[in-house]
């Protein structure tokens, strides 16, 4: 994929921090060291993602180039590296879905079999209605509570095809069910409730 | 200095050196891809893997730091199935057309799945294929053929200085590019397709021409800067195929610039190829060789040793010029001068010689340019300041227009008055050049080629003397030539002798019709049309500016087509062999100079070049010392006069159309034209945003 493949085709012309991302960026960029400033690149990358529709165009990785005095290749290599900087347009709805080997033994096919039903997506598309957008990634830390579908910023756990579907429901009312566990366990306490310890009171 | 132990031999390496290292030190080779030692470690290509005791898996040699009492194993058969099990990874995605990919026959991938690799693939899924990415002019892609070695983007970010190379994605999508596939701004751009262990960045005006081993490998020293580069000429048959850098640690190391690499096109075409007379027409017409010499013979006959004089150009190689010279002494004529653009050196030798050495540029502390862009004009000496400031942040100070030199570099402004006030010590910089314990001076020809130019080479010798940059062993002050034949043609004494003529001189003699007979010797850089009074003799190979003008034309020889010695701007003798055979008529030069002296019954006092060699050792002794630099005294050298206001400029105004060669080649015009486009578009990008 050349780099017109990974970027949108139709780029902004100009980007700038509002106010106080610029302020925020200031502060993010004294938590390095003098000369080290280059180690802001990713929150800085975050924080234009969270300005600009969840994505970040070309012009915004000229700015933090010059602004942390990098050459622009070098913000362009970190912005491709990671899976959560998006270099195009993405719905309101950003749903990653982890397909690594513990939420593929825990049934990610059926939560990704749901989506597709549903929106006709897989992953990098995004849905004909422009809300919903899947990207498949690789592992997302919460394997306890597998398969994980995360929503934007929130993990949603234990997903079956029918609870994504409910998931999905809530989404498209734009009324989010709470984050977590889907089946409503608590934590990652044993599935159908804790099994040993029961006599043991949460501290005061 | 840590002691290992390598296969049962026992070894001693510097301080911070790699296992790698320590394993060719005990003579053991060690395969690798991304390992280079010019470049910094990246440890990717894993290729290295050596055994290690107390080390539970195999170590990446080339990133793991030599420790005392290391036990290390390259024979085990652990290692081998290592290597040979990352070698069938690299070949997974990488497609197996060595017949027709141009780096077959001189590909590290090739030569090490010799020893490492399997005879079948055991992979059966769908290779990857990767689009091919545009790199300029120059540079030739198939990415597909990538193994991510990342050692090109080292280099243009760490040597070339320019960091617009870069691998994005990650995993199998990783993809090496430059930033929305511009052209690499450098002049060591192509250096990057020597590095490149496999085909993925091939040499695109060399694509598909011949096999490495077609070719005659000839070792040569380039003509294109005052560098004096050491290369290697490959050619096939009558052409001059390509050039190659050739290792020299104390000049080039093993980079050349992109002139110095893809000018030889420039060899093929516009050549001088048979004498030529103009006839009374007006027109060049052919000749033979009888004619235009006899010709040339009566004209030098008539002249009076005042009217006629000589000019030596600035590729020229020693023996013609000396040669030349020899014939200028015995006719009586002191009117000769090596100096086309007048600048003001000569004389003594320190004077101008790049007289640290293009080594010692890294040991300077604090560096001052004055009149000089070294990025276009010695590409791989910037390099060398490059590396230095990257290393200990050398400041450096530039009086001369606004330039990028790949570093960070202080500009003094382009008045030469500067020049006075760093010397009294007001200017800012003056205080950088007092605490340096190894200051440098690099003045360069657009401070000297100018009418004041001696006045100024004066006041550096002055700044020089005050700030001690001639101190015990260490001398920083240093010339930075242009011209690859300035330094030889000043040591043989190439400048006017008593009462004669410098080029200035010759052009107002020549409008006055004091000049009855100019000598061009390979001449281009001058203002040609103000000779056009005086019979002009052409000897050399391009058809350009001097030949224009010419009323008689001797076709001489190209760098590449003659053995010859060439001095660099530290003074260095080097030897350039014969790569080719001069086209058609043409002639090594100083056998011209030779044959027109038989012609007119003088002896020049040697009849072959090994005669002639003699001789010049005898004139000259140091040009017997090769690859040898005779350090020069420090003594006094330049003007006192006044220096007027008119702003410091530097001698070239671009990098890739200097000089005979060059101007005749596609390859540098197509550089130029890309450049330009380039530099459009991006000022047409800075208009919208503004």
């Amino acid at each position: 994929m050349s780099i017109e493949a990974r970027i949108a085709a139709d780029q902004p012309d100009s980007f700038a921090f509002t106010r106080e991302n610029v302020a925020e960026a200031k502060r993010i960029i004294t938590k390095y060291p003098k000369g080290r400033q280059a180690s802001a690149v990713m929150p800085l990358l975050d924080l234009a993602q969270r300005q600009h529709d969840n994505w970040i165009p070309m012009k915004a990785i000229e700015m933090i180039a010059a602004k942390l005095d990098m050459a622009e290749i070098r913000v362009l290599e970190v912005a491709t590296f990671y899976t959560m900087f998006n270099l195009k347009p993405v719905g309101k709805y950003f749903l990653q879905a982890c397909t690594t080997t513990p939420c593929w033994l825990r049934g990610s096919d059926n939560m990704m079999r749901c989506i597709k039903d549903r929106y006709g997506i897989s992953s990098g598309e995004t849905s004909d209605c422009g809300r919903f957008t899947l990207l498949e990634v690789e592992c997302l830390g919460a394997c306890v509570n597998a398969p994980i579908l995360q929503v934007n910023d929130d993990f949603y756990e234990d997903l079956d095809y029918a609870g994504t579907g409910a998931l999905l429901d809530s989404l498209e009312a734009d009324a989010p069910l709470p984050f977590g566990s889907i089946t409503g366990r608590s934590g990652s306490e044993a599935d159908g409730g804790s099994t040993t310890l029961q006599e043991l009171k949460p501290a005061e | 200095m840590p002691k290992l132990t390598v296969n049962g031999i026992e070894v001693e390496v510097e301080d911070g050196a790699t296992v790698l290292h320590a394993c060719e030190e005990a003579g053991v080779e060690i395969p690798r891809f991304c390992y280079h030692d010019r470049l910094s470690i990246a440890g990717n290509c894993r290729m290295c893997l050596v055994d290690m005791e107390r080390a539970p898996k195999p170590v990446a040699s080339c990133a793991m730091p030599a420790g005392d009492g290391m036990v290390v194993r390259t024979d085990t058969d652990r290692v081998t199935k290592a290597r040979e099990g990352v070698m069938e990874f690299l070949l997974i995605n990488h497609p197996l057309d060595c017949p027709i990919c141009d780096q077959g026959g001189e590909c590290d991938l090739q030569d090490q799945a010799m020893g490492y690799g399997f005879d079948s693939s055991r992979y059966e899924e769908n290779k990857r294929a990767v689009e091919d990415k545009h790199m300029g002019p120059l540079i030739s892609t198939t990415m597909t053929r990538c193994i991510h070695c990342t050692r090109c983007v080292r280099f243009a970010t760490e040597v070339a200085g320019v960091p617009e190379l870069g691998a994005i994605g990650r995993g199998e999508s990783m993809e090496i590019t430059t930033y929305l596939e511009k052209s690499l701004a450098s002049e060591l751009s192509a250096n990057v397709i020597d590095l490149c262990p496999v085909g993925a960045l091939t040499s695109k005006p060399y694509a598909f021409t011949a096999r490495p081993w077609e070719l005659n490998k000839t070792e040569s020293i380039d003509v294109m800067d005052a560098v004096g580069s050491n290369i290697r000429v490959d050619a096939r048959g009558a052409q001059a195929l390509r050039v190659l850098p050739r290792l020299h640690e104390d000049i080039n190391e093993e980079w050349i610039s992109d002139k110095t690499r893809y000018a030889i096109d420039g060899l093929r075409r516009q050549r001088l190829d048979k004498p030529y007379i103009r006839g009374r027409d007006g027109n060049l017409a052919p000749a033979s060789w009888d004619d235009a010499l006899g010709m040339v013979a009566t004209r030098l006959k008539k002249a009076k040793p005042a009217a006629m004089a000589a000019i030596t150009g600035d590729q020229c190689d020693v023996e013609s010029m000396f040669a030349l010279k020899r014939l200028f002494d015995k006719l009586g004529s002191g009117n000769v001068d090596c100096r086309q653009d007048g600048a003001a050196v000569g004389g003594v030798r320190a004077g101008y010689l790049f007289n640290s050495t293009i080594a010692g540029i890294d040991d300077a502390d604090a560096l001052l340019i004055i009149g000089s862009n070294p990025r276009i004009e010695a590409a791989v000496l910037n390099a060398r300041i490059r590396r230095n400031w990257l290393a200990t942040r050398l400041p450096v100070g530039v009086v001369g227009p606004q330039m990028d030199l790949t570093y960070d570099a202080e500009n003094l402004g382009e008045d030469p008055a500067i020049l006075a006030s760093i010397m009294s010590g007001k200017a800012k910089f003056a205080g950088k050049l007092k605490k340096a314990k190894r200051p440098m001076i690099i003045i360069g020809m657009g401070a000297l080629a100018r009418s004041d130019g001696a006045a100024i080479l004066g006041m550096a010798h002055q700044i020089a003397d005050t700030y001690g940059v001639v101190a015990g062993d260490w001398n920083g002050f240093n010339v930075l030539h242009t011209a690859a034949a300035r330094v030889g043609g000043l040591d043989l004494g190439l400048t006017p002798g008593r009462g004669g003529l410098d080029v200035a001189g010759m052009y107002k003699a020549a409008e006055g019709g004091k000049l009855d007979v100019v000598w061009l010797h390979a001449a281009d850089e001058i203002d040609a049309e103000r000779l056009k009074n005086a019979f002009v003799i052409y000897q050399g190979h391009h058809g350009d500016r001097g030949a224009h003008v010419a009323d008689v034309i001797l076709p001489g020889a190209a760098y590449t087509e003659k053995d010859g010695i060439y001095v660099n701007t530290e003074g260095r003798v080097q030897y350039a062999g014969r790569a080719t055979f001069p086209p058609g008529e043409a002639r090594e030069d100083w056998t011209i100079i030779r044959a027109l002296a038989g012609r007119m019954g003088i002896n020049l006092g040697f009849d072959s070049l090994g005669e002639l060699r003699e001789e010049l050792y005898e004139t000259v002794p140091h040009f017997a010392d090769q690859d040898a630099i005779r350090p020069a005294r420090w003594a006094k050298f330049g003007g006192r006069g006044k220096i007027n206001s008119a702003s410091v400029t530097t001698a070239l105004d671009g990098f890739y159309m200097t000089c005979a060669v060059s101007r005749a080649s596609e390859t540098m015009g197509q550089c130029l034209m890309a450049m330009q486009a380039d530099r459009a578009q991006a000022d047409s990008a800075q208009d919208a945003a503004e």
